[in-house]
């Protein structure tokens, strides 16, 4: 515990320095940027894949320094936190090939750049962060590394959004600031892990530990946008694509989804949490909040809109399979962390990529948008039965998890929970996917159709088909060691056995 | 006194810069300007000086001809003096940089403002007795330096605006040391000293040292621009010209509360009831929502920034009623402490640095744009890269969001707060960091915000740019000393007399 190794600063240097060199170059100095983008996701790939291989075999990377006595910034990697940054460094690889190919000739690349590569600096940092404070530096991080992202066009209306995100974000940081120095003073610094040092004191202050977890919940609440604090998500839908991609899928909602399995798990511990009845709590408003966004969602025209409610859904799931105690549910909440990424990213590629090419945005434009665009259609429609639950995409196992626990649990009203909302997202998935296929075109826009040709740039089109596969595969092969749910169930086992 | 090492370094803190103020006044205006930064970086350098050699051989003093205290004076250097010393060093360095480059922008014809140097390195030299002041009628002598030494550098601009605010302030100022002195007499005729750590030692509990002390706070608080004594500061800092306002934000209105600090800690051990201190913290906590909120209200650039003057300084009042033992709290169970007044100390120095960028900044937009309607910003992401990122990592200093220096100071303000059990105070400090965050993105929005007409932004010499930014990757990189500050602050036996005797249980009787 107490070797030093600048691994996992490193691991955050890999994006944090070409961020910051990116908003230093000209606007006109592409192949620099790219460079520096590419090298930079390439290497942080590549760095965690070496840091998971050597913590498998049982290596530990530890890197602390003090800020002021009691606030120590340490970095130390846990099972959880690089299957985290694992599916953060992978998915911005993915995400960076598709920005350079959707800003094409857009203004402000730089900023752009520079600002994407902060925020995966931020959520690899959240992923890392080995004790509660240094969690909340990235996360607070995080909120300032997208805000740009989010009013990036400048134009009234994402300003406006630009506004509306930063109430709730640093509303709801705020409160988790109270949250986390209210936890230092009771309890002292508290590392990830340590779940004794809340099991000690509960008994003592039960009152100040209660009204803390609550602070702190719902701080990571607003940006697991559970209801009611969900408000800033379907506005920022003003983004472009990859940015909408990269906060749905892995770096906003997911740092809330993955603060609230820490605080469960690894602060306050599941004991703790179970008895006090702060999960019961937690489960009530995930559950609602599932129903909520999908109930939102039948009603939006606008594709990424009718997306973004699917987010505020979909990240409940997490929420709840973190307050079913029992490690089927626990498994299924971890292994959806990932398969939602996958599912929701290839989701958003696909809409960014029938705005990009044809200008479409409304669901009700969508008709036959499958013959024009078959692989991106054929990507989106397997992300889309995976969010339903259809075997054997990745979102059935994770709803297979989730239900199978709540059986064992005895929590029969959550099934009844799961079973409404797998019909809802058929009922709001499945219509995009009758238009894209099935719907004659509108006959104007087929003479735009050309034979020989990709359906849209390559850059565009590669990280649809490749997160689209990936969602089908991590089903597909759930059973083999290395996919994403025999690692969850690693990380499971090891809680349980606790 | 005797025992502690002696360095003739105090005295070349205060001498030096008087000297160089002096010389300058020789040198006609284009040369001045050049002697006047010399001396400033100069002055720096020995501050940085000064302050290492605090770091190694702990309180050094300097008796000017050796006369020792109570015939002679006593200039005594600790690590609070030094903490202090250095801020005003690393702060003021960059100011005169940019103050050299800007001042020359601005008045061409003259020489730009040739007054400004002598009065700047009297300011400094006061600012550095002050700090390095042993004994209340020094305290005294220095504030009234730099008193009139900051009133001459408001006006400096010679507009009505300035003149009328200058007006304001020298009132103000005057009120404030009339009353701080009225105390002084007080004390000094029931005591007969004025040493501080002679005062401390022989100060008696009763009706006239309880008003003295009173109206000693009374004045400081003037002085520092307390809640509901701020009025003075908003048209003050506004109208001056940018360097000076940061001048007058980071610096000058913290010599006030240096001494308050000092006095409530080292001195006022006898007298000060913990209902006083609620309601010097209840004056910080509505000065923070306050002047938070007039600050969002605000149409006009450098208003909004000296109103966040008023609601930080808010911040720093409000660790003085954990500093007093609620009734029936014994000094050893009182762990926050030092959390509490070290975190003040940080927080001082954040603050001084953030707040001196944004006033470098918002001069530069003004210099850039000619008014300085908030409206100004639109558009500035585009057209100067280097002061949006300047004003975006000083607002997120200020608002207290990590991992800045403000960060810091907030978080070892909200432990203390928790810690003593006056959770009251907590409510404040998230609703001022929401309101700072409002006027802070409010900005932030705008310099996002397409350009509405075609608004020319004219050239700014890149020097100014490059010194504000410079200082608000300070207020992120004085992170990393903190540790050590904090710990130099603690370790240090600052508080002789004061928090050790709170916790020996000496002083502060259970009223």
């Amino acid at each position: 515990m107490e070797t030093t190794s600048f691994l996992p600063l490193l691991i955050l240097i890999s994006s944090l320095v070409p961020g910051i060199m990116i908003l230093l170059l000209r606007e006109e100095q592409f192949a620099m940027r790219t460079f520096l983008n590419l090298f930079g996701a390439v290497a942080k790939v590549a760095l965690v894949g070496w840091v998971f291989a050597g913590y498998l075999s049982g290596e530990e990377y530890n890197f602390i320094f003090r800020l002021a006595p009691d606030l120590t910034f340490a970095l130390r990697l846990d099972a959880l936190g690089l299957f985290f940054a694992a599916l953060s460094s992978a998915l911005w690889l993915i995400t960076t090939l598709y920005a350079i190919g959707y800003l094409e000739g857009g203004l402000h690349r730089n900023r752009f750049f520079a600002f994407f590569s902060l925020c995966v600096t931020a959520s690899t940092g959240i992923a890392l962060s080995g004790n509660v404070i240094t969690f909340f530096i990235f996360y607070e991080f995080l909120t300032l590394s997208t805000y740009p992202l989010v009013v990036h066009k400048g134009t009234d209306e994402a300003v406006a959004a630009g506004r509306t995100y930063l109430w709730y974000t640093i509303g709801g940081g705020t409160i988790l600031f109270l949250g986390v120095v209210g936890l230092y003073a009771v309890a002292g610094p508290i590392y990830f892990g340590q779940t004794e040092i809340i099991a000690s004191l509960i008994s003592e202050y039960p009152t100040q530990l209660t009204i803390l977890f609550f602070l702190v919940l719902a701080g990571l609440g607003v940006k697991a946008a559970i209801f009611p604090l969900h408000g800033w998500l379907p506005v920022s839908m003003v983004a472009p694509a990859p940015v909408s991609a990269l906060l749905h899928a892995v770096a906003v909602v997911k740092a809330g989804a993955f603060g609230i399995v820490r605080l469960v798990y690894d602060v306050y511990g599941i004991g703790v949490a179970e008895e006090m009845n702060f999960l019961s709590v937690l489960a009530v408003f995930a559950a609602f909040t599932i129903i909520y966004g999908s109930v939102r969602a039948l009603y939006q025209n606008d594709f990424k809109k009718r997306l973004a409610y699917s987010t505020v859904s979909q990240i409940s799931y997490i929420a709840l399979g973190v307050a079913i105690p029992g490690a089927l549910t626990s498994t299924g909440a971890i292994v959806h962390l990932v398969h939602q990424g996958l599912m929701k990213i290839t989701m958003f590629f696909a809409a960014g990529n029938v705005a990009e090419t044809y200008g479409h945005k409304k669901i009700s434009e969508l008709n036959g948008i499958g013959r024009r665009m078959p692989l991106t259609m054929g990507a989106f429609t397997i992300a889309a039965f995976g969010m339903i639950g259809v075997p054997p995409v990745a979102g059935f196992i994770s709803k297979w998890y989730l239900g199978l626990g709540a059986v064992e649990a005895g929590s029969y009203w959550v099934v009844l929970v799961f079973l409404a909302s797998s019909a809802l997202n058929a009922a709001y998935f499945l219509p995009i996917v009758y238009r894209a296929w099935f719907c004659e075109p509108d006959h104007e826009v087929v003479e735009r159709l050309r034979s020989g040709r990709l359906e849209t740039q390559a850059l565009l089109l590669i990280p649809v088909v490749v997160t689209g596969i990936l969602s089908l595969t991590s089903g597909l092969f759930a059973a083999v060691t290395g996919s994403p749910l025999s690692i969850a169930r690693e990380i499971i086992e090891k809680f349980y056995l606790l | 006194m005797t025992g502690l090492p002696t360095s003739p370094l105090p005295a070349l803190l205060v001498g030096f810069p008087i000297l160089l103020a002096i010389l300058t006044l020789f040198f006609r205006p284009g040369v001045k300007a050049l002697v006047g930064l010399a001396g400033c970086l100069l002055t720096a350098l020995l501050a940085f000086i000064a302050f290492v050699e605090v770091t190694q051989r702990g309180t050094v003093i300097h008796t000017p001809g050796g006369w020792d205290p109570p015939l002679g004076i006593l200039l005594r250097m600790d690590a609070l003096a030094a903490v202090f010393i250095g801020m005003t060093a690393l702060v003021g360095g960059f100011i005169s940089l940019y103050a050299w480059r800007y001042l020359r922008a601005q008045d061409p014809a003259t020489g730009g403002y040739p007054l400004f140097w002598p009065l700047w390195l009297f300011l400094w030299a006061g600012l550095n007795g002050l700090f390095l002041s042993n004994d209340l009628f020094n305290l005294f002598v220095t504030i009234e330096v730099i008193s009139i030494c900051a009133v001459a550098l408001a006006v400096l601009s010679g507009k009505a605006g300035a003149l009328k605010a200058g007006l304001r302030y020298l009132l103000a100022a005057i009120t404030g040391s009339m009353a701080y002195l009225f105390g002084v007499a007080l004390l000094y005729g029931s005591t007969g000293t004025l040493d501080l750590d002679h005062l401390g030692q022989v100060l008696e509990p009763g009706t006239t040292t309880t008003f003295a002390l009173l109206v000693v706070t009374l004045g400081l608080l003037i002085k520092m621009a307390g809640f509901p004594f701020h009025f003075w500061l908003p048209p003050a800092h506004s109208n001056a010209l940018a360097p000076v306002s940061a001048l007058l934000s980071a610096l000058v209105v913290k010599g006030a509360f240096y001494i308050l600090l000092r006095l409530w800690m080292e001195v006022f051990g006898v007298g000060i009831t913990y209902a006083a201190g609620q309601l010097i913290g209840l004056a910080g906590a509505i000065a923070v929502i306050w002047g938070s909120w007039q600050a969002f209200m605000q149409t006009s650039l450098k208003l909004l920034v000296a109103h966040s003057s008023v609601a930080q300084l808010g911040y720093l009042l409000m660790i003085f009623p954990l500093l007093i033992l609620p009734p029936g709290v014994t000094a050893d169970s009182a762990d926050w402490l030092s959390v509490t007044w070290t975190g003040g100390v940080y927080q001082v120095i954040s603050h001084a640095i953030a707040k001196a960028s944004f006033f470098l900044s918002a001069g530069i937009v003004i210099m850039a744009v000619g008014h300085d309607r908030i409206e100004s910003l639109r558009d500035l992401v585009g057209n100067m890269r280097i002061t949006s990122m300047a004003i975006g990592l000083a607002g997120v200093s200020l608002i207290g969001l990590p991992p800045s220096g403000g960060f810091v100071g907030k978080w070892m303000l909200l432990k203390g707060i928790l810690l003593s059990g006056q959770w009251w105070w907590a409510p404040v400090v998230v609703a001022g960091s929401l309101l700072t965050a409002g006027y802070v993105f409010m900005l932030l929005r705008l310099a996002f915000a397409p350009a509405r007409e075609k608004e020319p932004f004219r050239p700014v010499p890149k020097t100014l740019e490059v010194v504000a930014l410079l200082l608000a990757v300070s207020s992120f990189l004085i992170v990393f000393p903190a540790d050590y500050l904090i710990q130099f602050l603690e370790n240090s036996e600052i508080f002789g007399s004061g928090i050790e005797a709170v916790l020996k249980g000496g002083f502060y009787g259970n009223d």
